[in-house]
């Protein structure tokens, strides 16, 4: 008997996603920028549902307040970039910085329970909105531009930023791949399951927690920084706003809580829903609170986690399968 | 007698008004197997959780070869060798079999790779789950999850293991099944306890038996001993059943 992780399945998606990890970098040299630029929304809605995913998916950490760090990571970037630092440069060091402020937060939000998490979350979110509100250097109430990226051509930003969407999407998910699939992996998956049974059998719990908090931390600022590079304009009411949280929560809990894969395919469905409903309103709200009650319903695993369940395919090798056992015995 | 492996003194739990351990001294040692018995609601499962870690005593004080564990939770308690079995079966049910057994071989920080996955080869080979090894935990059977709450708590290779009814429903062949198991784990030097509601199947392994009543021992020592006395015999034929 051996153990095996890839399976020929695991191993042609993976191919394949590596594939169209190149393809995609192509994109900007194929299609218009506004093409391209809804296409770097679609790599942040990526980025902040698989960063979602790694909190309440694993780590149980249901989170109303990760635009707080959207937010941080994207008033960072105007934040350095007014001090000369290059604004591309400026916008890693934004996502370190903003990411890094989660270490201090974790210490106490992390003692908070469940919807004390969650609520405590909204409200750090709340605060940090509130001091940007009172900055005049960061335009106040207002509104601020990251106007240091006119230099670039709109061509090549537009360029520029997407690539940076792409970069911090395949970090990000990749590091989330390799942590489910390290020694790791197993003990977060068990979280997911049950806490308590996993403490039992020796599982630090609150360690693993306070992993994935700063991980989802750091994607969540990338994701922020993509945001103020994308839109060129930021406002305290909408880039700290609550609906950054609800998108997330959507993208997750339709896709598949505590997949690998669900989150990617949510936030492919709520791009989609987005692009039809282009003018918004409330019909647009409405469509999507439809969508997420109907799935709430009918597929509570959401997509990928029916999918799982209904078909036993796992196309990311973050399993383990024992091979060379006797065959199965009967249900008993 | 050589020093206890395990050992509690004076423990003490209230829910609201009510008394669940009222006042239990318990000593585990190496290689010897104990059985409790009790009617239902005698405060049997909170002492298990207590010892293991997962509850907190009001009162009393908690020894792990002579070290004070009192303050210690229930993955510290593990990794120091306290594993457990849940009566209620809590399996990770969105893995496979395999990969729940996984998790405790690799949370005790002693074991990885290669020497984790044979650990976890042999755990499920002694728990006959050998064959199951790739199947989602969540459609196990009742008896196959509480093969796996075993499996788990062997995995994370214990010196001391609390078992909480383990046997309940299994047929005769399944029943000396695991009266071998327990045996040869307890003739490997763990100090078992073991919880259990059928007693001719407990009195097969333990060479000590408690019986616990509204929060109280109210007798222990050798089973037959145990079992014969007028105070266990009340407290059973008092329970309504």
């Amino acid at each position: 008997m051996k153990v095996e992780r890839w399976t020929r399945t695991s191993r042609v998606f993976t191919g394949g996603l590596a594939v169209s990890v190149v393809i995609l970098a192509a994109v900007p040299l194929i299609f218009d920028p506004d093409v391209v630029q809804k296409l770097t929304t679609l790599l942040i809605l990526v980025l902040l549902a698989a960063m979602w995913n790694a909190l309440a998916g694993y780590g149980g950490l249901l989170s109303v307040g990760q635009q707080a760090f959207i937010g941080m990571g994207a008033y960072a970037t105007v934040f350095f970039a007014n001090l000369g630092v290059p604004p591309y440069a400026a916008m890693l060091v934004a996502t370190v910085v903003a990411g890094a402020i989660s270490v201090p937060i974790s210490l106490f939000a992390l003692r908070l329970r469940a919807a004390q998490f969650a609520i405590g979350m909204w409200v750090i979110a709340e605060v940090a909105s509130i001091v940007v509100r009172l900055d005049q250097n960061l335009g106040a109430g207002t509104g601020i531009s990251l106007i240091q990226l006119n230099q670039y051509e709109p061509n090549f930003r537009q360029a520029y930023t997407f690539w940076l969407a792409l970069g911090f999407a395949v970090i990000f998910l990749a590091a989330l791949f390799l942590l489910l699939r390290s020694p790791l992996g197993v003990s977060l998956q068990a979280i997911r399951d049950d806490e308590d049974a996993a403490r039992s059998i020796g599982v630090r719990v609150a360690s693993r927690k306070r992993l994935l908090f700063v991980l989802a931390a750091f994607g969540c600022s990338a994701a922020g920084v993509l945001v103020v590079a994308n839109t060129l304009f930021i406002e305290p009411g909408s880039v700290f706003s609550v609906q950054w949280s609800a998108y997330m929560i959507f993208m997750v809990l339709v896709g598949g809580l505590g997949t690998f894969e669900g989150p990617i395919l949510g936030a492919i469905l709520l791009f989609a829903i987005q692009a039809t409903f282009t003018q918004g309103g409330p019909w647009y709200l409405v469509g999507l609170g439809a969508t997420a009650a109907v799935f709430a319903l009918a597929l509570p695993r959401g997509l990928w986690g029916t999918v799982e369940e209904r078909l036993g395919l796992r196309l990311m090798p973050v399993g383990y399968r024992v091979v060379g056992a006797k065959r199965e015995e009967t249900d008993g | 007698m050589e020093a206890a492996v395990l050992a509690a003194a004076g423990v003490r739990k209230r829910f609201g008004a009510l008394a669940v351990l009222d006042g239990v001294d318990l000593a585990l040692h190496a290689g010897v197997a104990v059985g409790i018995v009790g009617p239902n609601g005698a405060g049997k499962t909170t002492l298990l959780n207590v010892l293991a870690g997962s509850l907190a005593p009001d009162a009393g004080t908690l020894e792990f070869r002579g070290r004070d564990v009192t303050a210690k939770g229930a993955a510290e308690r593990c990794r120091l060798g306290i594993a457990r079995t849940h009566q209620v079966p809590r399996p990770f049910t969105g893995m496979t079999v395999f990969e729940n057994v996984l998790v405790a071989a690799t949370a005790q920080g002693r074991r990885r790779g290669g020497e984790a996955y044979d650990l976890c080869l042999r755990v499920l080979d002694e728990t006959a789950l050998t064959p199951l090894a790739n199947r989602r935990a969540e459609s196990l059977g009742l008896l196959q999850r509480k093969r796996l709450e075993l499996a788990r708590a062997l995995a994370a290779e214990p010196s001391v293991l609390l078992l909480d009814e383990i046997g309940g429903g299994l047929t005769d062949a399944e029943s000396e099944a695991l009266v071998i198991t327990i045996s040869s784990l307890r003739d490997r030097g763990i100090a078992v306890l073991w919880i259990e509601h059928i007693v001719h199947v407990l009195l097969q392994v333990v060479g000590r038996l408690v019986c616990m009543d509204a929060g109280r021992i109210i007798a222990e020592g050798l089973p037959e001993s145990v079992v014969s006395q007028a105070a266990v015999i009340d407290a059973y034929l008092g329970s309504g059943r």
